[in-house]
C-alpha cells in the first residue's frame, strides 16, 4: 500500500486524466460487447483477444514501416471479415443455446487465438511507437502523451459514426429490430443469419480499432486478452444493454479505478483488482436483485 | 444408502486391485496416474456444480490453488521461517527430516481441506445467489483474481514461485516419491468417489437436480436452495483442496498463475473433462477423465508447441458438437441400460409426432 498519491495532488490529477483517457477506450470495447450481447445473446470471452489481434494488425504494419496510426482504419476492416469468419464458422452454431455453451466456446477460441498469436508475433511485449510527443499540463507536472489524447479522440469519433450508422442505415435498423424480437424480424423479412453475422462483424471491427489504440498507447502481448475481455463485461453489466452514454460513463469510472488502484495497491495488484472488482459488482448487483425480489434468466 | 449389488462389487474390487496394483504395473508412469487420479477427482467434484446444481462454475480453481499453497506453507511454516524459505528459494538452507515432512505434509493437507471449505462456507451465500453466465463469470473471475493477487504476495514467493519441500533424502527407495503421492492420491479418488456415489444415493442429490432444473419453483416446494447449494459447494471446496495440496507435493515447485491458480489448464480441464464424459452421471467423469488424459498424454508430444491450439479447438468441437457427453450419448442409445423404462408406443408417437 502506498499512500503516495493523496500527499501529491498533482499525481491525483495524472491519474484522472490518464484514467479518463483509458476508460473511452474501454468503453468502446464495451460497446462492442453490449451489441452482440444484446443483439444474440451471447457472451464473448474472446473479445480481449480480438482486441489484442487487432492491435497486432497495427503493430505488423508499423513494422511495414507505415505509421500505426493507419491501422484504426485498416485494422477494423480486417477485423470485420475476421469475426464474419469466426460467426460462420462457429459462433452460429452457439447463438440459439444455453449461455454457458458459449462461454465455454469462446473461451475456446480464445485459447486458440492466444497460441496462434504467439505463434506469429512472438511472446515479447511489443508497442507500435506513434511519435506523437507528449503534452505537459500544470508546469511540466503533469504529462500527457499525445497518443492517448488521439486514442480517446477516435475511439469517441467511430463511437458517434456506429450510433449514427445504427440509427439511419438499414443494417442499423435491422439489427435493432432483430434485437428486440428476432422471430418477429424475421417474419417481417430480415435476414437474421446475415444480421447476427453482421453484428459479430461490426462487433470484431470495433475492437480492431480499439486494438489498433492500445497498440500505439499502451502494450501488446499474446495472453493479456481476459482482463479486455473482463473490463468489457463489467462495463456493460453496470451500464446495461444499449445504453451508450452510461458504457462511456461507467468506462471512465472503470479507467479512473484502475488507475487510482495501480497507484494505491501497486500495479503488480492491478489487474486483480480489476478481476476483484468484477466479483465485487456481480455481488452487489446479486444483493440489489435479490432485495427487490426479481431474477436474472 | 442403497445396497451394493453383486455386479458392481465385482466392478468395484477390480477397480480398486488395478488401482493398487497400478504403480507396480506400470512403474514407469507413475507421475501420470498420479495426475490421472487428481484429474479424475476434480472433474467429479466439478460435476456436482455444473452437472447436477446445473451452476457451471470456473472458480473451483480456487480451491485446487489454495490448498496448493496452504499445504505447501504448513509443511514449511510448522518447522522453518516462510518468509526465509521462499526468499531463498528453498536452496537447501533448510532440510527436513523425514519425520518432519511426513507430519508437515499430514497436517498440511488437513488445513488445505479444511480452509478450502471454509472460504466456500463463507463466500458461498454471495456468489452463489448469481445465476446462470453471471455466476459463471464471476467464479471465472475470482480464480484468475486470486493467481493474479497470490502473484503479489512477498511471503509465498510472489512471482517467483514457491518451492515446496523435496522429499526426505534419508529415504533411499528411489521409487518411494513417486508410490506416496500415488497412494495419497489414489486414497483421495477411492474417498471421493465414495462420497459422490453415497450423494448419489441420497435425497441431497436429488435436491440439488431440482436446483438445477427449476431453481425458482425448488424454492416454492419449500426447499431452502441457498443451504443445498452452499453445502454442495463445500464438498467441492474439501476435495479440490486436498488434490491441491497432493499435486503442489508432486510437481514440488508452486507458481501462481501457472501452476496453483491456473484457470488456463486445470480450471479448464476439470470443465472439459465433466462435459466429455457426460454431465450429471456418475460414470460420466471418471471416464471422460481417463479418456482426456489419454488424448492428452498420447498427443501432447506429438503436437509439441501445439497443444494450446489442439485444446482450444477440442473445446470448441466438444462444446459445440458434444454438449451432452459419452454417457449422455450411450443413454440415448441405450436407454434401457440406464433403467430407463421406454414404453414403446409412446416413442412410436414421438417418432410420428416428428
Amino acid at each position: 500500500m502506498d499512500f503516495l498519491i493523496f500527499k501529491a495532488p498533482m499525481l491525483m490529477v495524472q491519474a484522472s486524466l490518464d484514467g479518463i483517457l483509458l476508460g473511452i477506450l474501454f468503453a468502446l470495447i464495451a460497446y462492442g460487447m453490449a451489441l452482440q450481447w444484446g443483439v444474440m445473446n451471447i457472451i464473448n470471452i474472446a473479445q480481449g483477444d480480438l482486441v489484442i489481434l487487432g492491435g497486432y494488425i497495427a503493430y505488423t504494419i508499423y513494422l511495414w514501416g507505415i505509421h500505426p496510426a493507419w491501422g484504426v482504419i485498416i485494422s477494423p476492416i480486417i477485423m470485420f471479415f475476421v469475426g464474419w469468419g469466426l460467426y460462420k464458422l462457429v459462433i452460429n452454431k452457439v447463438v440459439d443455446r444455453d449461455l454457458f455453451i458459449s462461454i465455454l466456446a469462446t473461451f475456446g477460441i480464445a485459447i486458440v487465438f492466444q497460441q496462434l498469436m504467439n505463434f506469429i508475433f512472438g511472446a515479447d511485449v511489443v508497442v507500435a511507437q506513434s511519435e506523437y510527443g507528449t503534452t505537459m499540463l500544470f508546469d511540466n507536472s503533469v504529462t500527457l502523451p499525445n497518443s492517448k489524447i488521439f486514442s480517446a479522440f477516435i475511439s469517441v469519433l467511430y463511437a458517434i459514426a456506429l450510433v449514427i450508422y445504427m440509427r439511419k442505415s438499414k443494417l442499423g435498423r435491422a439489427i435493432r429490430a432483430t434485437a428486440q424480437n428476432a422471430r418477429a424480424a424475421k417474419i417481417l423479412g430480415v435476414d437474421t443469419e446475415k444480421v447476427y453475422a453482421a453484428t459479430f462483424g461490426i462487433n470484431a471491427a470495433l475492437c480492431g480499432i480499439a486494438g489498433a489504440l492500445i497498440s500505439i498507447t499502451l502494450t501488446l502481448h499474446p495472453y493479456v486478452g481476459l482482463p479486455y475481455t473482463v473490463r468489457s463485461f463489467m462495463i456493460v453489466i453496470v451500464a446495461g444493454l444499449g445504453n451508450l452514454p452510461a458504457v462511456a460513463v461507467s468506462g471512465m469510472g472503470l479507467g479512473l479505478f484502475e488507475e487510482f488502484a495501480d497507484y494505491i495497491l501497486g500495479t503488480e495488484f492491478r489487474i486483480g483488482a480489476v478481476f476483484l472488482l468484477l466479483v465485487l459488482i456481480l455481488v452487489y448487483r446479486r444483493f440489489k436483485l435479490s432485495r427487490k425480489r426479481e431474477y436474472l434468466k | 444408502m442403497e445396497k451394493v449389488k453383486q455386479k458392481d462389487l465385482i466392478l468395484y474390487s477390480g477397480l480398486i486391485i488395478l488401482g493398487l496394483a497400478a504403480p507396480y504395473l506400470f512403474s514407469a508412469f507413475k507421475v501420470q496416474l498420479t495426475y490421472l487420479c487428481v484429474l479424475i477427482v476434480l472433474a467429479m467434484t466439478w460435476n456436482l456444480q455444473g452437472g447436477e446444481m446445473g451452476y457451471n462454475t470456473f472458480g473451483n480453481i480456487l480451491f485446487y490453488g489454495l490448498g496448493m499453497y496452504l499445504t505447501a506453507s504448513v509443511q514449511v511454516g510448522m518447522f522453518f521461517p516462510l518468509a526465509e524459505w521462499t526468499e531463498s528459494g528453498g536452496e537447501k538452507t533448510f532440510v527436513h527430516t523425514t519425520a518432519q515432512y511426513f507430519q508437515g505434509i499430514g497436517v498440511g493437507l488437513l488445513v488445505a481441506a479444511i480452509i478450502p471449505t471454509i472460504i466456500a462456507g463463507a463466500i458461498g451465500y454471495a456468489i452463489l445467489g448469481l445465476r446462470g453466465h453471471y455466476f459463471a463469470i464471476c467464479t471465472l473471475g475470482l480464480g484468475i483474481a486470486a493467481g493474479e493477487i497470490a502473484g503479489g504476495i512477498e511471503i509465498i514467493g510472489a512471482g517467483q514461485g514457491f518451492t515446496t519441500p523435496p522429499f526426505p533424502a534419508e529415504i533411499v527407495d528411489a521409487e518411494a516419491r513417486g508410490k506416496f503421492f500415488y497412494f495419497l492420491s489414489f486414497a483421495l479418488l477411492i474417498g471421493t468417489f465414495v462420497f459422490v456415489r453415497y450423494i448419489y444415493s441420497s435425497r441431497f442429490r436429488l435436491i440439488l437436480n431440482a436446483i438445477r432444473d427449476n431453481e425458482d419453483k425448488a424454492e416454492a416446494m419449500g426447499i431452502q436452495t441457498m443451504k443445498y447449494k452452499i453445502v454442495g459447494w463445500m464438498c467441492s471446496a474439501f476435495f479440490c483442496g486436498l488434490a491441491g495440496g497432493i499435486m503442489g507435493g508432486l510437481i514440488g515447485y508452486i507458481d501462481s498463475t501457472d501452476v496453483a491458480f491456473d484457470g488456463r489448464e486445470m480450471g479448464v480441464f476439470m470443465v472439459l473433462m465433466a462435459i466429455l464424459g457426460g454431465k450429471g452421471t456418475l460414470w460420466g467423469p471418471v471416464i471422460g477423465a481417463t479418456l482426456f488424459h489419454f488424448f492428452k498424454e498420447g498427443l501432447w508430444t506429438l503436437i509439441l508447441g501445439w497443444q494450446y491450439v489442439a485444446l482450444g479447438v477440442l473445446i470448441v468441437v466438444i462444446v459445440v458438437y458434444f454438449p451432452e457427453g459419452l454417457m449422455g450419448w450411450l443413454r440415448e442409445k441405450y436407454p434401457e441400460r440406464f433403467g430407463e423404462v421406454i414404453d414403446e408406443k409412446d416413442r412410436k408417437a414421438q417418432v410420428e409426432l416428428k
